[in-house]
């Protein structure tokens, strides 16, 4: 049993923290938040000449073929960093829709861009508040044209392309979607910026009419491969955010050792002291569940299904807790504008909600236990 | 990242295995099936001698206190294959249970405080399970404040010992064969330095053990009351007022030996709504998913801390969490099981309550988990303290000499006197 990274992967975490408080100061986190740039660009290409991005795409589509739980040290990073770059949805999202539905031409022809940075994929999904299902799409695809409206795209203008879900018209039925890639510079794509909780990435509200789309993976499959997708993206969130919890107890900490009050530092009073300990300890458990999804991500185990959602619900969970009292231990100072509190605590909701909410995974979680249980019960009653 | 046996670890597992199948009071397994917290379900005999007889056959093939080194009658071996151990040991943990503070905590005191010859007399039938050992530290007025034991031990000028003092929360001490006694020794220096460790024998003349009712109806700690008792001056451990420190291996120990792998009672729970189809409802669901990644959690914090000390880690202040969280997690898991039950949740007999009755146990019995070694806000100071850095808690009786606290006793008498709080 070894529940831990390795020596040489705890090297790669060390390396990219380095690079990271180089090239991605709380001064470039802020340029992207008080601008109108949709992404740090210097920082996204250091990030692909390390081979962050493609360390878990194959070598033969261009990536450095290391694997996934070098992957989740780059997300523990980038979430520690509140890196303003759009690899959450590039490589956890893009480039794993095409690894698991793209076909041999679209994978040689899209991943090494992903890989090496020179293109940017994202995920176009949600069209309006609320639970999201197939009966909650509109976009329809006729033949190789598609239209309807994504309300939120996550790094819409980063993005080169996207993996727009849509109803197809040659395969109706009310859960039937498919997936189709859509160049988002071709014409009958509108992009608009949209303002959201969190100003360090950049969300677009996406138009399409009778823009040009190509087919991606079986036809009304859609949700298998989000359901793919998303288990993995979920294990790869899950550090971003255990990064941020982590670095927003570290800043919570520093703070009350430096803050004197009533002629004591304000870390001697134990009410602060017991609500740091309860924010270590939810980044804590967030950090093994997230272990836990780390070892069924690289192995591809079926506890995959379990792991992600355990992971998921379990980091942010965490990354909300400590974001939120990070401010509460800064008191007034929290507040402003000016210290970086408030924009871990954005980043901490918006990640929670990226990929569906709490409760979604809630419900997939004890769906999920439930089949497991079932499953090893009907093993055992084989003789 | 890997939950695999090295090649050696597999073999170590199929022997164990094997051992286990030919060995294992398979009689038995109905009984431990219903074990609860302190008890180890047997009824049908006596459950100290089931636990006892199991011990001797472990020891005498070579399974027994497996990180103990062999000369004190250990199996000489790592962590990791007390870790198997215990994975394969199942339903006859319950058997074992019995030994966790002699072997968690007494074990570990002697072998790094008794000098050589006690370590051969005392260790090896600690493993064979011949003794079991008892620990005297809680006193009614020294909880949390554990420095603050008042329990006397005075030389008597031919270098015994005379003890008085009553010590409380004593698990075992009917069956103990030793007890392990922290005393103040010196009242006029301050409390963490006028304490001394010894261990006597619980026979000795002016022990005398009464058992506590507990909140929840059950039989499982003591009292113990010594007067004029006598311990020769070669039971001592470490120096005369370094008492604390020998404590702390044996506290360090205990939160080890309490924190990893501590029950949340989620499996239970899972199981439960399952087999009642409550999972349909979503507001059950949302509550189920709060309890399993804290169980998961602190399942794999275990395994965590496993790796680090088959890495060469030693146990450090982290492993607090796991106690914290279970106690915490069984409290309120048990109180949701029960809602789910409606007014039938009243009910606690076996045969008549859900599920056995084992959430209405799990009821009663978690406030004192949430208290016992270490209440759940020592261990968030400990956290604060130890593993984030924070200031430690002002203490306003570090340097004044013990005799000169005030109790509460004392307190109570100055407010009703009118001379005000004490200084």
């Amino acid at each position: 049993m070894n529940l831990d990274f390795s020596e040489d992967q705890h090297l790669l975490g060390d390396q990219l923290r380095r690079f990271l408080g180089d090239h991605c100061p709380a001064e470039a986190v802020r340029a992207i938040a008080d601008g109108s740039k949709p992404y740090d660009r210097a920082l996204y290409a250091g990030l692909a000449d390390l081979g962050a991005l493609g360390a878990a795409i194959p070598d033969r589509y261009g990536g450095a073929g290391l694997g996934q739980l070098e992957l989740c040290i780059v997300a523990q990073e980038l979430g520690r960093a509140l890196a303003p770059a759009p690899v959450s949805s590039s490589i956890y999202l893009a480039a794993n829709f095409l690894l698991l539905a793209g076909d041999e031409e679209q994978k040689m022809r899209l991943l090494p861009s992903l890989a090496n940075g020179q293109t940017i994929g994202t995920l176009a999904l949600v069209e309006r508040a609320g639970a999201v299902y197939a009966g909650a799409i509109e976009t329809v695809a006729r033949g190789e044209r598609i239209s309807g409206t994504k309300l939120t795209v996550p790094d819409g203008h980063a993005a080169d392309f996207a993996v727009v879900v849509a109803r197809d018209a040659a395969h109706p039925g009310p859960d039937s979607c498919s997936l189709y890639l859509v160049d988002l510079e071709a014409t009958g794509v509108v992009r608009e910026p949209v303002q959201t909780i969190d100003p360090t990435r950049s969300y677009s509200r996406l138009t399409l009419e009778h823009a040009p789309a190509e087919a991606l993976g079986a036809r009304g499959q859609a949700w298998t491969y989000i359901e793919q997708v998303y288990d993995r993206a979920a294990v790869l969130l899950a550090f971003e955010q255990v990064g941020g919890a982590e670095r927003t107890l570290e800043m919570a900490r520093d703070y009350a050792l430096e803050r004197i009050a009533f002629g004591r530092p304000i870390g001697s009073f134990q009410a602060l002291k017991h609500m740091m300990a309860d924010m270590y300890v939810a980044a804590t458990l967030a950090r093994s569940n997230a272990y836990y999804g780390a070892w069924a991500l690289s192995t591809g185990d079926d506890e995959l299904p379990v792991a992600a959602a355990t992971a998921r619900l379990s980091a942010s969970q965490a990354f909300l807790e400590c974001a939120k009292n990070n401010i509460q231990v800064h008191g007034g100072m929290g507040f402003t504008w000016e210290s970086p509190c408030h924009l871990y605590y954005r980043r901490a909701n918006a990640l929670s909600l990226s990929l569906g909410p709490h409760v979604f995974w809630q419900d997939l979680l004890i769906e999920r236990l439930r089949a497991r249980a079932a499953k090893s019960s009907t093993q055992e009653d084989r003789p | 990242m890997n939950f695999d046996d090295t090649a050696s670890e597999a073999a170590f597992r199929r022997d164990v295995r094997a051992w286990i199948d030919a060995n294992a009071p398979v009689h038995l397994a109905p009984e431990l099936a219903n074990a609860s917290f302190g008890h180890s379900g047997v009824v049908s005999e006596d459950p100290i001698a089931a636990s006892m007889a199991w011990q001797r056959k472990r020891a005498e093939a070579g399974y027994a206190c497996l990180h103990w080194p062999k000369e004190y009658g250990g199996g000489g071996r790592g962590p990791i294959e007390r870790v198997i151990w215990t994975q394969e040991e199942g339903i006859y943990v319950a058997l074992s249970r019995l030994y966790n503070i002699t072997h968690g905590m007494c074990g570990p005191t002697i072998m790094a405080w008794a000098g050589e010859e006690d370590r051969h007399r005392l260790l090896r039938p600690m493993a064979t399970g011949e003794t079991l050992w008892c620990q005297l530290f809680s006193e009614p007025a020294a909880g949390s404040d554990l420095a603050g034991l008042r329990t006397r031990a005075q030389p008597d000028g031919s270098g015994d010992w005379i003890v008085n003092g009553q010590k409380i929360w004593t698990s075992l001490a009917h069956h103990a064969a030793f007890g392990l006694l922290l005393a103040r020794t010196d009242p006029s220096v301050p409390k963490h330095k006028g304490l001394t460790m010894f261990f006597l024998d619980m026979r000795s003349p002016g022990v005398e053990i009464r058992p506590i009712r507990q909140a929840n109806g059950q039989v499982h700690f003591n009292e113990v009351y010594f007067t004029n008792v006598r311990i020769p001056d070669a039971q001592r451990l470490g120096a005369v007022g370094q008492g604390w420190e020998v404590s702390l291996t044996t506290l360090m120990n205990e939160r080890l030996s309490i924190g990893s792998g501590m029950p949340t009672g989620f499996p239970e729970l899972l199981a439960y709504c399952l087999e009642k189809s409550l999972v349909e409802d979503r507001a059950v669901r949302a509550r189920l998913a709060e309890f399993a990644i804290r169980d998961s959690g602190l399942r794999f914090t275990a395994m965590r801390a496993m790796t680090a000390l088959s890495r060469g880690g030693v146990p450090g202040p982290e492993n607090s969490i796991g106690k914290l969280v279970a106690g915490r997690t069984m409290q309120e898991l048990a109180m949701f099981a029960l809602d789910l039950q409606g007014q039938a949740g009243l009910l606690t007999q076996p045969g008549e309550a859900e599920a056995a009755g084992r959430f209405q146990a799990m009821l009663m019995r978690s406030p004192g988990t949430r208290i016992e070694g270490g209440t759940d806000e020592i261990l968030r100071n400990i956290i604060a303290e130890r593993v984030l850095g924070l200031p430690g808690e002002f203490r306003v009786d570090k340097d004044v000499p013990f005799r000169e606290i005030p109790t509460s006793g004392r307190a109570a008498a100055n407010r009703h006197s009118g001379r005000g709080e004490p200084r």
